[in-house]
């Protein structure tokens, strides 16, 4: 492991800051079976543990601003960049499977005691099938806007349904027929804040900014997201949002359920009274409304005090 | 002869030269191409090859794992690329596979025979107790890691079967997919029910499909 320098923190003359936005205290590295996954921790190395998950075509410093707040009420917040993003390295292959087995080679790095689990869209049903998987290991579960329901296809009829998979299935083949020499656009910090923008239409500019020096690297063409241009919003497979649901009434580690009331491209949707009849007992959702997707970034004070609420 | 599908370098075979509309073999999960035109596929009257999937055989064997039958998908899809138009015929999972890409590329595969072979039950309708797939001791290729994650992929017979319809609606074929296998998991029985679906032994789907033109 190692302790962040001033010189990591300094980052670049001129580079974004963020109101209450701060480096973490040490980055690592862990190896999944050959593929090296970025780690990044805020707080004393012996306070209990948060395993904290981003969401998909996220990254960990997205919780610059939200994991110091926690580590400051006495955690230690561990987070990685899931494969293929941030700065952990981009895989041959992706696979919900995959990210399951990486949360639990990190939290593996990390103790053997029992953590609290916080997780963000994807990775709050991530870290819901490692609770459902590892019971043993985990306290507390909190799931951030990161509880499915929604079908990618609403029903339609048959034929229609038929075109709908058709181009998602042409789509996504295509795509990967090109994905060997893909590379991501290269712009200006204000293009790659902008075009961030459009699928975070309620976060600041100033905070896409800031993340733009942490998620893309500066070619010397102009910044790129580090994303792997393998990855793609969208998708198919035989994934049923509904079996996430079926599962949730077994969960043993109470459940802290946050949603926002506020609709936006990479929201979940997912209703409090959808959620209801498949919560474990004693489980308790809160729905920001005036929040989107991103409720920990909208509102980091808010959230961080119902989290410590609910964790101590 | 070496594709490229994304960072997967893979292997497909040229097991009989000729003309005419070639058969492309796809193999059962923890298998290989085989090294000549098995007998069973003789009577195919064009050329033959065969493909290697990720992790299997000649292919590269990716760090780490996370496959999933959409991506051995997209393995065959990159031979269709190259043969630019084939009848396909799967062993087990590469039976599934070629059902997949049957539908997702129905005026290039010109029928999609399914026969018994490893690989071909998958892990059932819905998913079982939640698990994290851990990688079984053992040297690759095969990957060990597809032996364990696509050993109990999920297969639900509605997701198999919008794949036959597709193919039905767009492959512009009498029967585009022919079964062979007698061992039926759930996926295969509801494929199996679709109309435009034929269950006959191998020689006769390889007539069924040689004669189409």
């Amino acid at each position: 492991m190692r302790e962040v320098t001033s010189a990591d923190a300094k980052g670049e003359p001129g580079a974004p800051s963020y109101p209450g936005a701060r480096t973490p205290d040490r980055l690592r590295s862990v190896d999944s079976f050959g593929l090296r996954l970025a780690v990044y921790e805020w707080g004393e190395t012996g306070a209990p543990v948060i395993l904290l998950a981003h969401g998909g075509f996220d990254f960990a410093r997205t919780f610059d601003v939200f994991a110091p707040l926690l580590a400051a009420a006495g955690y230690r917040v561990v987070s990685w960049d899931h494969r293929g993003h941030g700065d952990s390295a981009h895989a041959a292959l992706y696979s919900w499977e995959a990210d399951v087995r990486d949360a639990l080679l990190v939290l593996e790095s990390t103790t053997r005691e029992p953590v609290h689990l916080i997780g963000h869209s994807k990775g709050g049903a991530v870290l819901t099938q490692l609770a459902l998987t590892m019971p043993h290991r985990v306290r507390r579960l909190v799931s951030i806007d990161g509880m499915p329901s929604r079908r990618a296809h609403p029903d339609v009829a048959d034929h229609e349904r038929t075109r709908l998979l058709a181009e998602d299935l042409a789509g996504w083949l295509d795509h990967r027929r090109r994905a060997a020499h893909l590379v991501r656009k290269p712009g200006t910090l204000d293009d790659l804040a902008r075009r961030r923008g459009r699928m975070n239409p309620r976060l600041p500019l100033e905070w896409l900014r800031y993340l733009v020096t942490l998620g893309a690297r500066r070619d010397p063409d102009g910044w790129r997201w580090k994303i792997d241009p393998a990855l793609r919003f969208g998708g198919f497979g035989p994934f049923r949002p509904e079996w996430h649901l079926e599962r949730l009434p077994g969960l043993a580690a109470p459940l802290l359920g946050l949603l926002g009331g506020q609709q936006e491209p990479m929201g979940w949707d997912t209703t409090p009274e959808v959620l209801r009849p498949h919560l474990p007992p004693g489980a308790r959702v809160e729905r920001f409304e005036d929040a989107g997707h991103f409720i920990h970034i909208e509102q980091p004070e808010p959230v961080t005090k119902l989290v410590l609420e609910f964790l101590s | 002869m070496r594709l490229q599908h994304a960072k997967v370098e893979l292997a497909l075979h040229a097991l009989r030269k000729g003309s005419g509309r070639p058969l492309l073999l796809l193999h059962g999960l923890g298998e290989r191409s085989p090294d000549a035109v098995p007998e069973s596929a003789s009577p195919w009257p064009g050329p033959v090859f065969a493909l290697d999937f990720t992790g299997h055989g000649r292919s590269s064997v990716p760090a780490s794992g996370g496959y999933t039958a959409e991506i051995l998908m997209g393995d065959a899809d990159a031979a269709l690329t190259q043969l630019e138009a084939a009848t396909l015929l799967g062993r087990g999972l590469g039976a599934y596979v070629a059902l997949l890409l049957a539908g997702a590329r129905p005026r290039q595969v010109r029928g999609a025979i399914l026969c018994d072979g490893p690989g071909l039950a998958g892990g059932g309708d819905r998913p079982g107790t939640p698990h994290v797939a851990l990688p079984a001791p053992g040297s690759s290729p095969p990957d060990p890691f597809v032996l364990v994650e696509l050993a109990r992929d999920v297969r639900p017979p509605d997701y198999a079967t919008s794949f036959v319809r597709q193919a039905n609606q767009l492959a512009g074929l009498p029967h585009p997919v022919c079964v062979c296998a007698r061992e039926r998991p759930d996926w295969l029985r509801a494929v199996v029910a679709e109309p435009g679906v034929e269950s006959a032994p191998l020689p006769e789907a390889l007539a069924l499909y040689a004669d189409e033109s």
